[in-house]
């Protein structure tokens, strides 16, 4: 990280289910646990609406790590929504990884609704790795 | 042209103490399409929502952002406050500046600048909602109530008492769950069977009420208003229809070593039986893993004592699909099993209480088998090993329940008052006898349960040892039960005769694929989750899915029957209805641009695509494209991620309205300055 | 598999021959154990009571000295055992404490260290299918009585690889090594550990009991992991057995003793002559072992 970097923080983009980490993080707010103020959700109903895209474009915006989390696998509120969005994106991480993004700033998890808790350990993982990480310069001068 | 309203609440201190609430609504104001904005202390209360419904009319609004709690909270309260204002309700969103920003950051101005972006995001998304209908569908006037312990059985009599089809699945061979098991109930100590079985027998005799035992529910698809149950009624090689119940088959089955499942294992039955003298339906069933029949091809000594030919060793399982509109969850508890082998890796057993080693350690529900009059030894108290009257019995409280080392946090709740009652029972059958509890708590909570134990020490004269038991062995015919005192801090054995484990309440085992099944969520230890702990107790997270007795969580008889009335009032308000509304929240295809490849159609796990046929007006066949059927779909937006030629979108998270927020999550200005 | 191995004060002095049978029965399982260059004492039991900072920052710097040799640390002695692992449980769990102890110790905190007993390594990284394939001379009729001792599995947070209250891991590799486990319930009692010397009344009654119970349950042995046990059991079995005027006459064995006896290898080799109680009389009389290769 460059000297002006010093003090940089990050711009996190998340996409989280609305019936299990959504609600594990609501229940991360009613327990009043804290976490770093970085992120900023973005609601979608399943990680199955998830469009592997969305992360490019958070990136594009000046995304520097992009958290995708849904429920986890047979707990997915619709059946199996969540399983395809972990096909989809088993297969697009070999593609990001191929066109040269870096994998370190996209984090996929599994939250359940009574994980507030595993939310917050998440959020702070992630939070310190990209901040660790710097701004995501490169893939910002590309698309400005 | 976008006229929105931006209002930010207080939620009394709970955002404001954090977050500036007049700030983030001054420069909301200058956002673009943002017409009005402001902020208030209580934005659900009566003048909150007034607030909202004027600046609707005063400014003629088409959208509206409310910034306080979590949707899931109160989306549908300003929903209905925008509507009432002749806003369509799905031009009003919420953004979530309390659970996710007040109260889990405490840095004012990082919390603040959050709390606008998190604006800024909702105002552009309500600048691309739509005005939706909700989608009407019909309602299937019929209920299915899964488990046929108490809480089974109030709910399917309550709900068939008030005019509702009941389909009712028992997995047991007889309904009456556990509390057919139990001797007398606290803290009236009025007999358990004596008051349950009446309510098993209306269940039998209740013309709205099908009943299904020796069944599980095998697949359930579909949705509130509109289930789709198939069951497995699994073979029970007799004839229902010709079998009379005389139960001479079980007296001359010559396989009778098997252990009884009804009394834990304190006695033994035969392979053909009926769980217990007052079962429901009172007629026999084939233990097929134990049954010389199904094992060598000989014996069939049942069939040929039976009058009625009603044996049948040929039936099969069979698959039955039943219709519902509201399902009711009471599939009830197991005890936790203390032997050292465990479910799961999770939980660790106490091979230091012998428990399956001694025969004299014995869990709660076998020494209730012990009480009852119906039980192994005709409710005389004798232990299991030699037959004898214990003089000593030790009773363990927390048995795997309150030790997180041992993989279970939770208070089993019911175990402190039921020790009282057994202690107290048994020094009413055995007068001399001595009874030591050894507590962590007492914890009897409960109407009249905290005089209920008092009672058992002042009157019945139980010995109660604050403290844990390290171990339990054996030397010279006694079990040494070696524990604290820690109120008189000194080390405690006692010669036991007897030893009862209080052990943890955990669901049934496996039960979380059922939970599966039917999606609805359940926590870590596989009790289902209730939609919400203090306000939807009895609704689980899927409509039309409700929740009664143990399988939420350990409860007692009263709470249990509580809920299941609670649950079956749920329902039948739902089944009331001539027709439900549901969210609008579903796919739509642009016919024009589809190009019929029919992945979303292979994707969408609600089965809510079909193929659709585009016709000229000869009525030839131009090409295929998918439909969806708006009342089937359920919203998830697989097939809007999968589709080929972006012909599919989701309402009210179409791929607009998500590409604007991610546009606007980070403010354009400052990545520039970077 | 490479260890570095941390042997502590008692395996140098006391319990020679654990140190001796552990070097024996270790790379003949495949694992390979360099001794930390110039370890520092533990603290034993009494720096934590005293200071529970200084006893992590010993800790900290015998993870120091141990990252020169290898990561993985490879520890006999419960009692140093019980010290790096809670050492490290703080050190993870409070930034507080880690900062303190590093200011105090006057060097980094390493994350990367991790502390292992032998027993959890032999039982759940070399496996019971490997350590069976090396037994050519089954402990045959020998009756064992695994005693665990307090530290080795509590507290379970931060030491335990095994149940806390009833471990079996010696139990299946002794079992494997062809002895018959006692099924005793003194498993984990406390044998007096250091009050050995401030009251050796208590140890011996204590001690009693634990020799006692194991023979009332049919135990010709007992097998421990941990010095101080041993010499509670062993050292002072003479004097129990004066005190309570009964004749225990129970060998105590470490159990990587039985388990090189199982190997074939020699009552030298395993250091069975510094054991007080004398072992031989058993062990002839079971057929087991021999006294030089």
């Amino acid at each position: 990280m460059s000297e002006a970097d010093q003090g940089f923080e990050p711009h996190i983009v998340a996409f989280i289910c609305n019936w299990c980490t959504y609600a594990g993080a609501d229940l991360a707010g009613t327990s009043r646990m804290q976490y770093q103020p970085n992120v900023r959700v973005i609601r979608i109903p399943c990680t199955g609406r998830m469009d592997p895209l969305f992360v490019l474009k958070a990136f594009e915006r000046g995304a520097d790590g992009v958290l995708i989390s849904g429920c986890h696998p047979g707990d997915c509120h619709y059946g199996e929504g969540n399983y395809h969005a972990r096909r989809k994106f088993a297969i697009f991480r070999k593609l990001l990884e191929f066109v040269g993004i870096d994998l370190a700033r996209i984090q996929f998890s599994w939250i359940s609704a009574a994980e507030g808790g595993k939310w917050v350990s998440v959020i702070e993982d992630f939070t310190n790795r990209v901040r660790a990480l710097g701004p995501y310069r490169a893939y910002q001068e590309i698309s400005l | 042209m976008a006229r929105i309203g931006v209002f930010v609440c207080h939620c009394g201190e709970n955002i404001a103490s954090v977050v500036d609430c007049e700030r983030v609504a001054k420069i909301s104001a200058s956002l673009p399409g943002v017409t009005y904005a402001t902020d208030y202390k209580y934005m659900c209360s009566d003048p909150g929502q007034d607030l909202i419904k004027s600046a609707i009319a005063e400014h003629n609004l088409n959208g509206v952002v409310v910034a306080a709690c979590s949707p899931h909270m109160h989306e549908t309260t300003f929903r209905k406050a925008a509507q009432q204002a002749g806003l369509n309700p799905y031009l009003c969103e919420m953004a979530n500046i309390r659970e996710h920003c007040s109260w889990v950051h405490d840095d004012h101005e990082k919390a603040t600048q959050k709390a606008i972006d998190l604006v800024r995001i909702m105002v552009e998304k309500v600048r691309r909602n739509h005005p939706l209908e909700p989608v009407r569908v019909s309602v299937t006037k019929r209920a299915l109530v899964i488990g046929g312990g108490i809480a089974g059985i109030q709910a399917a009599l309550d709900m068939a008492n008030g005019g509702i089809e009941v389909v009712l699945v028992e997995k047991e061979p007889s309904i009456g769950g556990h509390m057919a098991q139990l001797s007398e109930t606290f803290p009236t100590l009025d007999c358990s069977q004596c008051i349950l079985t009446p309510k098993m027998v209306e269940v039998a005799q209740h013309p709205n009420i099908k009943l299904y035992t020796y069944s599980e529910v095998e697949n359930v698809s579909g949705f509130v208003g509109n289930f789709k149950v198939t069951v497995r009624k699994k073979a029970r090689s007799v004839n229902m229809e010709l079998c009379n119940g005389c139960g001479l088959c079980t007296q001359k089955c010559p396989s009778r070593k098997i252990p009884n499942e009804f009394d834990r294992g304190l006695s033994n039955r035969s392979a053909i039986y009926i769980p217990f003298p007052q079962a429901i339906p009172n007629k026999p069933v084939i233990d097929r893993d134990h049954c010389i029949h199904f094992k060598t091809g000989k014996c069939g000594v049942c069939e040929k004592v039976c009058g009625t030919k009603a044996i049948d060793f040929d039936q099969q399982d069979e698959l039955v699909n039943e219709e519902v509109g509201a399902i009711v969850v009471a599939t009830g508890y197991d005890l936790y099993n203390i032997s050292m082998d465990q479910p799961n890796d999770k939980l660790e057993g106490y091979g230091e209480y012998g428990y399956g080693k001694y025969p004299d350690v014995i869990d709660g529900l076998q020494f209730e088998r012990l009480l009852s009059a119906t039980g192994p030894t005709g409710g005389k108290i004798l232990r299991p090993s030699d037959g004898k009257e214990p003089k000593n019995v030790v009773f363990i409280s927390c048995v795997g329940s309150r030790h997180n080392a041992k993989g279970i946090t939770y208070c089993s709740k019911i175990c402190c008052t039921y020790i009282a009652k057994h202690g107290m029972l048994y020094k009413h059958k055995v007068p001399d006898g001595n009874a030591y509890v050894f507590y962590m708590d007492v914890r009897t909570s409960g109407k009249r349960f905290d005089e209920f134990w008092r009672r058992a020490v002042e009157e019945d004269g139980l010995v109660y040892l604050r403290g844990r038991v390290s171990k339990i062995y054996e030397q010279d015919g006694h079990l040494i039960v070696k524990g604290a005192d820690t109120l008189s801090g000194v080390a405690v054995e006692v010669e036991a005769d007897l030893v009862v484990l209080a052990t943890a309440i955990v669901p049934q085992p496996n039960i979380e694929k059922l939970f599966q099944n039917l999606g609805i969520s359940y926590d870590e230890y596989n009790f289902v989750t209730e939609a919400h702990p203090k306000l939807r107790p009895v609704e689980s997270s899927t409509a039309g899915i409700f929740l009664a007795g143990a399988c939420h969580s350990p409860k007692d008889i009263p709470e249990s029957v509580a809920q299941a009335s609670a649950a079956a009032s749920k329902a039948l308000i739902l089944l009331s209805k001539p027709e439900l509304e549901r969210e609008p929240l579903v796919a739509k295809v642009n016919e024009a641009t589809c190009i019929g490849c029919f992945y979303c159609l292979r994707a969408c796990p609600a089965k809510a695509i079909t193929e659709k046929e585009i016709k000229n007006r000869a009525g030839e066949v131009l090409r295929k494209v998918s439909e969806v059927n708006p009342s089937v779909c359920t919203g998830c937006g697989t097939c809007v991620s999968v589709c080929f030629s972006n012909s599919i979108d989701l309402e009210g998270f179409t791929d607009e309205q998500i590409y604007a927020e991610i546009n606007s999550v980070i403010e354009r200005m400052s990545v520039i300055q970077q | 598999m490479r260890f570095a191995y941390y042997p502590g004060c008692s395996l140098h002095s006391t319990a020679v021959e654990f140190d001796i049978s552990t070097r024996a029965v270790a790379p003949l399982l495949g694992i390979e154990l360099v001794e930390i260059p110039n370890w520092v004492c533990c603290g034993a039991s009494p720096t934590h009571q005293r200071d529970s900072i200084l006893s992590y920052a010993l800790a900290v710097a015998n993870f120091n000295k141990a990252e020169l040799v290898n990561e993985q640390i490879g520890v006999q002695c419960a009692s140093c055992y019980n010290n790096l692992r809670r050492a490290l449980f703080e050190l993870h769990h409070s930034d507080e404490i880690k900062k303190k102890v590093e200011k105090v110790a006057g060097l980094d905190f390493g994350n990367n260290v991790q502390v292992f007993h032998l027993l959890d390594v032999f039982r759940n990284q070399i496996g019971l299918e490997a350590i069976k394939e090396k037994v050519t001379h089954p402990l045959k009729g020998l009756n064992v009585a695994a005693y665990y001792g307090c530290l080795l599995t509590r507290p379970p947070e931060a030491v335990a690889f095994d149940d806390p209250e009833w471990p079996t891991s010696m139990d299946d590799i002794l079992q494997t090594c062809g002895a018959t486990m006692v099924d005793w319930p003194y498993k984990t009692e406390c044998c007096g550990a250091s009050l050995a010397l401030s009251r050796t009344d208590v140890v011996q009654k204590l001690s009693h009991d634990i020799l006692k119970m194991a023979k009332t349950h049919g135990a010709d042995c007992i097998a421990v992991a941990c010095p101080l046990c041993h010499s509670n059991l062993d050292l002072r079995q003479k004097s129990i057995e004066k005190k309570f005027a009964e004749n225990l006459e129970l060998p105590i064995f470490y159990y990587t003793q039985l388990m090189g006896l199982a190997f074939g290898l020699s009552g030298k080799e395993l250091g069975l002559d510094k054991l007080i109680v004398n072992p031989w009389k058993l062990l002839e009389e079971k057929g087991i072992g021999s006294k030089k290769s």
